[in-house]
């Protein structure tokens, strides 16, 4: 089985459990993917499927990337991300993978995403800093405040929290349980929050971490 | 949105009856005692129902031995096995806030004789 597959974020939503809790879901249409070319043991040195996302138009393809999915007789894709796989014997390129195929209720996966941009942001944002007091005359509202000490030191220490690009990073959410999978629709609901805006791509893997079921 | 707008009707029911803010209604509340269910009836006036498909909710007013108590249900969740709509009141605003303020006969509201719509 494949360990994972590629996705869009839609949206979130909330869906009732059989006690009548309310479960916050994020809905990703997952796939469908297809395999790109395989990655063997014996040619690459290790198993992997090279799955690609999204069709994309032939003429918006640059010539370097057109040759790969010329050669592997691939119409040519958006996004191409690999996937570690259990058994490679069971896949042929040009494979359609589907969320049915991959995930089932209950699995633990997870998800990768570029986080929302959030271009330069001061401290309070970035770093999660109190700042200080907004009114009664203060003149120190969102600034930083103290870096260090004087003399000794004589500098700031290193991964001191300043102000600085923040977001659109690269972010995994680990053990995210699957709620709910609509096969036919490519439809995939995961409890909690994933990382990105809606319409953002995203990476959805059998979780790395091991343990109990259920989070 | 389009995708998720259609999971999200998806996930409303169907057999709600249509009621507003000022009905009264009987809500039968799924109640879990141990591994036993029983249903509860929650009677009171709509003060307020909040959109959005399947996360719509409904606040229900009632006063109960002189205390005013208020409960907020999910309009689509599995534990409501039914709402009753007893009596249509005519109101003149969404949310009936200002009932809290008033007590006895002042926060009795005339009946809309009408049918709904």
């Amino acid at each position: 089985m494949v360990r994972g597959m590629l996705g869009k974020k839609i949206g979130m939503t909330q869906i009732f459990s059989e006690e009548g809790e309310v479960i916050p879901v994020t809905v990703i249409k997952a796939g469908p993917c297809r395999v790109v070319q395989k990655k063997t043991e014996e040619r690459d040195g290790y198993n992997a499927l090279q799955l690609g996302f999204e069709e994309k138009k032939e003429s918006r393809v640059n010539r370097p990337l057109l040759g790969h999915f010329r050669k592997h007789n691939s119409p040519p894709y958006y996004h191409l991300r690999e996937f570690e796989v259990d058994d490679i014997d069971a896949y042929q390129e040009g494979q359609e993978i589907k969320v049915g195929d991959v995930f089932k209720v209950g699995d633990l996966v997870d998800v990768t995403g570029i986080t929302k941009g959030r271009g330069f942001a001061g401290v309070m944002k970035k770093h999660n800093f109190s700042g200080g007091p907004d009114s009664h005359g203060s003149m120190f509202n969102r600034a930083p405040g103290s870096i260090g000490a004087a003399t000794f030191p004589a500098r700031v220490f290193k991964g001191h929290g300043l102000p600085g690009h923040y977001g659109a990073e690269r972010v995994t959410v680990q053990r995210l349980k699957v709620v709910r999978i609509d096969p036919e629709e490519g439809i995939i609901m995961v409890k909690g929050a994933v990382p990105g805006a809606r319409n953002g791509v995203l990476e959805i893997k059998h979780t790395k971490k091991a343990g109990k079921k259920g989070s | 949105m389009d995708i998720l707008e259609k999971i999200e009707k998806g996930l409303m029911k169907t057999d709600l009856p249509p009621f507003r803010p000022g009905d009264t209604v009987r809500v039968h509340v799924k109640l879990k005692e141990g591994d036993k269910e029983r249903i509860q009836v929650f009677e009171g006036v709509v003060i307020r129902k909040r959109g959005g498909l399947n996360r719509s909710t409904f606040t229900v007013r009632k006063v109960s031995y002189g205390v005013g108590v208020e409960r907020t249900f999910p309009l689509n969740s599995p534990s409501i096995e039914k709402i009753e709509v007893v009596r249509h009141g005519r109101v003149r605003r969404a949310r009936l806030y200002y009932l809290r303020a008033l007590k006895g006969k002042a926060a009795r509201l005339k009946e809309r004789r009408k049918g709904l719509g």
